[in-house]
Order: structure tokens, then C-alpha cells, then sequence
């Protein structure tokens, strides 16, 4: 009977004991509240997650889709995926897109959002309440207007770049079709996406100026620091967290896009595709569906946002959200 | 197009330029002044055109439309577009019908995503338990999934249990996305109730429902207005789960149509434009009513000074 040294041993991890707070009801209370949430997440995000995963090793097609079992296929759909220079076309498509995308968000958003706080109070709350109504615009409706403003008959920009000077802009622009070829399709959907996205950066970044203490600015000023450097050594280390907190959301944005690039590319257009289209077409996109390598690809972007999401999740511990 | 947005600017200079500090060099900053609010201007209208560009083209005439010099505003406004929409029949389902679906599976969403946040929101503020931030931090990684690799999974998932095509189905699915971001949103203003007030109604012998009812309810009442608006645009707005899932015609919601509409024929901007209207302006009026809610929500306490 050597084994009863455990169960002398305290249970661990009582450390609460001696903080004693008085709730009504502390013991199963909070479970039950949380109860039902824990149970839709699970079923609905984390569940899911794991499919992706176990379907990614098997192939789902029309058969499976009847109802008999998937097989496994151990790393065939991964061949397949990774050995097909299409994903990588796709792939370069995801990460320069997001790249582009997300510094423009940036920097633009920075500056809407100091400019703001430059603004009087009556003008400021003007400018703000425009840009939010970008940033309240549906993706699907947005992306509809882009298509339109950008479209070959009646579009607003190609008759706006035919007027300007050919030497400027070159000629020829009002037959112009922004959606046939990959590069202006992403140009579109950059100034799309960037629109809508801006607010959000502008916004949050005003949010975050008011709580700067006006004194450091003042000082900077005595100083004789210009905009530059008074950005730099004061707004920008005053403003890291939300920084930190707007970059990571808008990369994860734009990592994943897929309404907006679906309305201007369509599933016929592969050749504008990015990886959420590209999974979504090979699950959906034909009379053949191969499931196991949608789900394939929607692992491989999954992994990539969930590697940026740490970082936000790191962040928000850090600066005590989840306290 | 930039001449007559300078008024605003200008007339600017009588209320705020005279209000401002005083100091030397009064001139060059009535200057800078006037500089900053173009600029001011300048980004409010790139930021509103397109709305409003949409909303032009839904009220111009077909030949306006294609006109080879388009105006800002319609000259010869027509509700004709709107006429199309809302009582012509889009592939033999009434306007009305989408519009309803939409509502629907929005105003579900929001009931049962404000009941479940709401209470998990109740928990997480106001009780210390054992897994609270691994709740939390569950609640923050779900909020970053992609949704659209999600789909896959979940249509097998529905399939297996006959919701798919169902709009039942698609409530689930949009519950469980409305609901981390909506907790995370509630739980600020559960906190913000004064613990003494909940304690005080205890002491006068209210029982934990009445002080629910009487004391947590009204005082959160804003919170969860903001968060049903928030869970209202999730729902309202979405799009490729309603496309993937539904198969009937008469089950689509509106941006359904609306990309049904415009993929079969994408001449008629008129009608297109009419409905993108109807589908954006609610939500646009929605969220400027809660967008100092949805900011704070998104950046939690990055802002704390």
C-alpha cells in the first residue's frame, strides 16, 4: 500500500479558496449561463474545424455526398493541392493581396483617423459619420457599386480616365474591362476593400488620439518636433496596442476575403481566384465536387489565420481583456 | 466636381476658425484651417460616394444611366427601378418574399444570440470561475475563423441532419456567428451595472428573476440594443452560407436576389442599383446608430488611456 501518498497530497490548484468573493450562487451558476454559448461554438466552429481536418485525409466527392463513407487518402489531397502550381497561383494571389491591401488600410486609416482628430468638433463628427457609412456598406453591395463604377458600359471611372489627358492615363479607356485579367481585378477590389476597411483603422485610431494627454503634444511643440517625428515618438508608442489590435483584424480580413472577390471574378474566372475561392470552387464550383481537397486548402488557410489570430489573442491577454 | 464642396469649408471659418485659440500668426492658421476642413471634405465625399453613387443610379432613367456623360444626381428622377424590384417579379418570387426571409432569419438570430449572450455575457462579468478566460479567449479565437472554410464542414453537417435548404439551417449557422462578438460586446455593459443596485433589490426581498427583470434588464437595455443591431447586420448581410445552403427560390434572401439578379443579367443597373438601395440604406442607418458600440467592442480596452 505505498500508493496513499496522493490522496493525502492537497488537491491542487485551489488557489480561489482563500480570496473569498460573495456570489450568489458561485458554484454551478456560471457554468449554466455559459453553457449553452459553449455548446453552439462548439458545434458550429469547432467541430467544423476539426472536419476540415479529418476531410482534408479523405476524399469527399459525389459518392460521399450520397452517404457512403469517406476513405481515407492519407496526404493525396496535399499532393494534389500543394504539387498543382494553380494553388500556388492562388496562394500568391491571398498573401500579395493582403500584403497591398492591409497597408493601404493602414496607412490611409492612420491618417483619416489623425485628421480627424485635427478637424473641430462639428466637422470631425461630419467626416466620421461619412466614412462610417463605408464602413456600413454590406461587402456584397460594395462590391457591386466597385463592379458598377468600374464597369465597361456606363462605368464612372473609365469615362473619368478618358477625359483626363492621354499623356497622364494613356487613351482608349471607356471599352476598358477591369474584370478580365487577375491584376485589375485586385486593383478594383483593393480600392473596394480598403474602402470599407479604412473606417474601422480611422476610427479606432481617433479613439485612441483622444486618450493621448494633450500635455505631450504640447511639449513636442515647445520642442520644435514636426508631424513626423512627433508621430513617430509620441502617437505612434501611445497608440501601439490598438495598432497592434487593427493590423491583426485587417490582415485576418483580407486574408480570407471571398464575397467581394466573388462578385467582380466569379467561379468562372478562376484565374483571379484566392484561397477562399479556390476551396470554395473545388467543394461547390462543379458537377464534380471534391470536398476533401476543398477542405485541403481551407486547412492551409485556416493554419495561416490561426497563427495571426494567436497574436491577437496574445495581444488582448496582454493588455488584460480577459481579465 | 471639387468647386461647390468648398463651401462648407468655408463657411466653417465664421463658426469654428473665430472660436479658436488665439494667438499670432491668426492668419496662416485660419489658413491651415481652412486646408484641414478641404480635406475634411475631400474625405467625406470619397468615403460616401459610392453609397451615394448607387443610390443616383437607382433613380435615374435607363438612358441616364448609359449616358455618355453621367450626372451626379438624375435629371429626370424615375421610381421605375424600385417599381421593377418591389413589384415585378425577379424569377417569379416577390420582392417581398426575400425581404421577409431576410427579416426573419435576422430577427432570429438576434433573439436567440442576445438571449445566449446576454447570459453568457451575465456570467463572464459578474462571476470569477474556473475556466472564465479560457471562455474568453475561445470567444476571441472563434471571432477570427474563417467563416468561409467553414462552409464546407457545414454543409455536410446539414446535410446529415436534412436542415439543408432549410431556413432553420441557416439560423443555427448565423446564431453561432453573431454570438461571440455579441458577448464580447454585452459583457462591458453587464459590468457597468452597479453591483449595490442588484444587491439592494436582493435585500428588499426580490427574488433573482425580478432583480433580473426590474434591475439588470433596464440598466443593459442600450447594451443590448447595440448588440442586436450588431447581430441583426451579421445575419442580414451574409451571403455565402445563404448561397450555398439554399436551393429554393423561395427561401433566398436578399443578397441572394441580389446576386442572383445580377449575375443572370447584368445590364440592368437600374434595378440592380434599386435593390443593392433597399438592401444597404437599413443597415447603414442601423449602424451609425451603434458605431461608437461596435469600435469599442472591436478594440476592447487597446484604447484605455
Amino acid at each position: 500500500m505505498l500508493d496513499t501518498a496522493p490522496a493525502v497530497r492537497k488537491p491542487p490548484g485551489r488557489r480561489t479558496a482563500g480570496r473569498p468573493r460573495p456570489r450568489r450562487r458561485p458554484r454551478f451558476g456560471p457554468y449554466l449561463l455559459i453553457a449553452p454559448t459553449v455548446v453552439v461554438i462548439a458545434v458550429l466552429m469547432f467541430w467544423p474545424m476539426i472536419q476540415i481536418g479529418i476531410m482534408s485525409f479523405q476524399k469527399v466527392g459525389t459518392r460521399q455526398l450520397r452517404g457512403e463513407p469517406a476513405e481515407s487518402v492519407g496526404l493525396e489531397n496535399f499532393k494534389d493541392i500543394l504539387g498543382d502550381p494553380f494553388f500556388w497561383t492562388t496562394f500568391k494571389h491571398t498573401v500579395l493581396f493582403a500584403v497591398v491591401a492591409v497597408s493601404l488600410t493602414m496607412v490611409i486609416g492612420t491618417l483619416v483617423g489623425l485628421l480627424l482628430n485635427k478637424l473641430g468638433k462639428r466637422m470631425s463628427n461630419l467626416v466620421a459619420g461619412g466614412v462610417m457609412v463605408a464602413w456600413a456598406t454590406p461587402p456584397i453591395t460594395a462590391a457591386i457599386i466597385f463592379t458598377w463604377l468600374f464597369g465597361t458600359t456606363g462605368g464612372l471611372v473609365n469615362w473619368t480616365l478618358d477625359l483626363l489627358p492621354d499623356f497622364l492615363v494613356g487613351g482608349d479607356w471607356l471599352g476598358y474591362n477591369w474584370f478580365a485579367k487577375p491584376l485589375p481585378t485586385y486593383t478594383v477590389l483593393t480600392i473596394c476593400v480598403v474602402w470599407q476597411a479604412c473606417p474601422f483603422v480611422a476610427v479606432s485610431v481617433l479613439a485612441g488620439l483622444k486618450s493621448v494627454p494633450s500635455e505631450l503634444y504640447e511639449a513636442a511643440r515647445v520642442d520644435g518636433s514636426g508631424p513626423w517625428r512627433t508621430f513617430w515618438s509620441i502617437t505612434y508608442p501611445m497608440l501601439k496596442p490598438i495598432f497592434l489590435v487593427v493590423l491583426v483584424m485587417s490582415i485576418i480580413w483580407d486574408f480570407k476575403v471571398f464575397t467581394q472577390l466573388f462578385i467582380m471574378a466569379g467561379m468562372a474566372n478562376r484565374d483571379a481566384f484566392n484561397l477562399s475561392l479556390y476551396a470554395y470552387s473545388e467543394a461547390f464550383g462543379s458537377m464534380n465536387p471534391k470536398l476533401g481537397d476543398g477542405s485541403a486548402i481551407a486547412l492551409v488557410l485556416t493554419l495561416i489565420l490561426l497563427i495571426v489570430t494567436a497574436l491577437y489573442v496574445r495581444v488582448m491577454v496582454r493588455q488584460g481583456e480577459t481579465r | 466636381m471639387t468647386a461647390p464642396l468648398n463651401l462648407p469649408a468655408v463657411r466653417k471659418r465664421g463658426a469654428a476658425g473665430a472660436s479658436a485659440r488665439t494667438g499670432g500668426s491668426g492668419r496662416k492658421k485660419l489658413f491651415s484651417k481652412i486646408t484641414w476642413n478641404a480635406i475634411g471634405v475631400v474625405v467625406f465625399v470619397l468615403a460616401v460616394f459610392p453609397v451615394f453613387w448607387m443610390a443616383s443610379t437607382a433613380f435615374k432613367p435607363n438612358d441616364e444611366i448609359f449616358s455618355s456623360t453621367p450626372k451626379p444626381l438624375p435629371a429626370d428622377p424615375t421610381l421605375e427601378h424600385f417599381d421593377v424590384i418591389v413589384n415585378g417579379s425577379v424569377a417569379e418570387v416577390s420582392f417581398w418574399k426575400y425581404f421577409g426571409n431576410s427579416a426573419l432569419l435576422a430577427l432570429g438570430t438576434v433573439l436567440v444570440s442576445g438571449l445566449l449572450a446576454l447570459l453568457a455575457a451575465t456570467a463572464v462579468a459578474r462571476f470569477r470561475f474556473r475556466f472564465r478566460t479560457t471562455f474568453l479567449v475561445m470567444l476571441l479565437i472563434v471571432q477570427m475563423v474563417p467563416l468561409e472554410a467553414l462552409v464546407i464542414p457545414l454543409f455536410l453537417d446539414l446535410k446529415q441532419l436534412n436542415m439543408l435548404n432549410s431556413m432553420w439551417g441557416l439560423l443555427v449557422v448565423y446564431i453561432g456567428f453573431a454570438v461571440p462578438f455579441a458577448i464580447w460586446m454585452l459583457r462591458g455593459f453587464v459590468a457597468a451595472v452597479p453591483r449595490e443596485l442588484e444587491e439592494a433589490a436582493a435585500i428588499d426581498g426580490a427574488g433573482p428573476v425580478r432583480t433580473f427583470f426590474r434591475v439588470m434588464l433596464p440598466l443593459v437595455a442600450p447594451g443590448l440594443v447595440a448588440t442586436s443591431i450588431f447581430s441583426f447586420i451579421t445575419a442580414w448581410n451574409e451571403f455565402i452560407f445563404a448561397f450555398t445552403f439554399l436551393d429554393d427560390q423561395d427561401k433566398y434572401t436578399l443578397p441572394i436576389m441580389l446576386q442572383f439578379f445580377f449575375g443572370r443579367s447584368g445590364n440592368s443597373w437600374g434595378p440592380i442599383m434599386a435593390a443593392s438601395t433597399l438592401l444597404t440604406i437599413p443597415v447603414i442607418i442601423f449602424f451609425l446608430i451603434v458605431q461608437r458600440r461596435m469600435v469599442t467592442g472591436l478594440t476592447a480596452g487597446a484604447v484605455k488611456g
